[in-house]
């Protein structure tokens, strides 16, 4: 596990740095550029917001990097107490939420066991971001390209192989391949941020299937037409938030 | 201004983060709602996946990267450990690229 992480954190030291180098090119002070990596941490949104609010459009720099990060209210429900029981975990738990520590969480079993995955890859690759960032500032242009290392492709595919064993699941399966198609084909007409939000219609879907036919065993309740619609609306609202 | 966007930013980001934890517990949430949470991160993170495997803004990343990601994902598919596919996957790009593919 610790070797998992330690993979992917040395990937992210050196997109980290590239954010410095970038960030600093395009005119900012080091003190914002090290504050955004360490209360933004959200390395898309911080690459996007660097290269808007240096075109002069701070607002656009705002509104996308937020629909960037919608994703993680999602995120954070399903993980819930996997960040832990008191209330300090999960302040501080939420800060530390990144796709990758997500995944790494999600890819071990409830409980205790996912609960140490979370934090020690959120802790990790916190310290990862910020301590590329401070040598990307310190490096400036020598950081050099994260692409020439092939590094782009590093974090699709290592996201890819920890979602691989809960694919085997034929519902998650269809909700995650129909969720990733719809994500690609309207990524060249809609706002970076929104396709990765309509992979949401999967499950949306798949909960107002289930609700139309109720499973079987005893427990299963009669559904009424006034909890359908409420359903409905409620798979509205997840596919919108 | 560059204060008040990275503020924003950082309450925005941290209000999406905190709110889905801490609503866990106030939304009592029936069975299959629980059931469909994981499904709607997998979903989440397939299309994260997807979208960064395939596509630079709102374009065709090129082929150097998908080709990566794909020997990376094989790798995974036949049990690789883990380093070994995020390795394999960045060398190939990295290959490709210094041959020139794009």
């Amino acid at each position: 596990m610790l070797r998992d992480v330690a993979a992917i954190g040395a990937a992210i030291v050196a997109v980290g740095a590239s954010f410095g180098a970038v960030a600093v090119a395009a005119g900012l002070p080091v003190w914002a550029v090290i504050a955004m990596s360490l209360f933004v941490y959200a390395g898309g949104a911080q690459f996007m917001a660097v290269g808007l609010a240096a075109a002069g459009n701070p607002m656009a720099a705002v509104l996308a990097g937020l629909l960037l990060n919608a994703r993680h209210l999602p995120f954070g429900l399903t993980l819930g107490d996997s960040l832990g029981r008191r209330l300090w975990q999960r302040l501080l738990g939420s800060h530390l939420m990144t796709d990758e520590a997500t995944a790494f969480a999600l890819a071990r079993p409830a409980g205790e066991v996912r609960h140490r995955a979370f934090w020690l890859a959120g802790t990790l690759l916190f310290v990862a971001w910020n301590a590329g960032t401070v040598l990307g500032v310190l490096a400036g242009g020598v950081a050099g390209d994260p692409a020439t290392l092939g590094l782009d492709a590093a974090f699709p595919a290592g996201l890819i192989a920890l979602l691989l064993p809960t694919l085997r699941d034929p519902d998650t399966r269809r909700a995650a391949l129909g969720g990733a198609a719809l994500a690609v084909l309207t990524t060249p007409v809609l706002p970076a941020g929104l396709p990765v939000l309509l992979a949401l219609a999967g499950p949306a879907l798949l909960a107002v299937h289930r609700l139309r036919r109720p499973p079987a065993p005893p427990t299963a309740q009669v559904v009424e037409p006034e909890n359908e619609a409420h359903a409905v609306r409620a798979g509205r609202q997840e596919s919108s938030c | 201004m560059l204060i008040a966007v990275i503020v924003a930013l950082a309450v925005g980001t941290y209000a999406f983060r905190v709110s889905g934890v801490l609503l866990r517990d106030r939304l009592d949430l029936p069975t299959w709602a629980r059931q469909l949470l994981p499904v709607a991160a997998a979903a989440l993170l397939a299309a994260l996946a997807a979208t960064a495997a395939l596509t630079e803004g709102a374009a065709f990343a090129g082929w150097a990267r998908p080709t990566g990601v794909l020997v990376g994902v094989v790798l995974a598919w036949r049990r690789a450990p883990f380093v070994l596919v995020v390795v394999a996957a960045a060398g190939t790009t990295a290959l490709l690229r210094l041959l020139g593919v794009p």
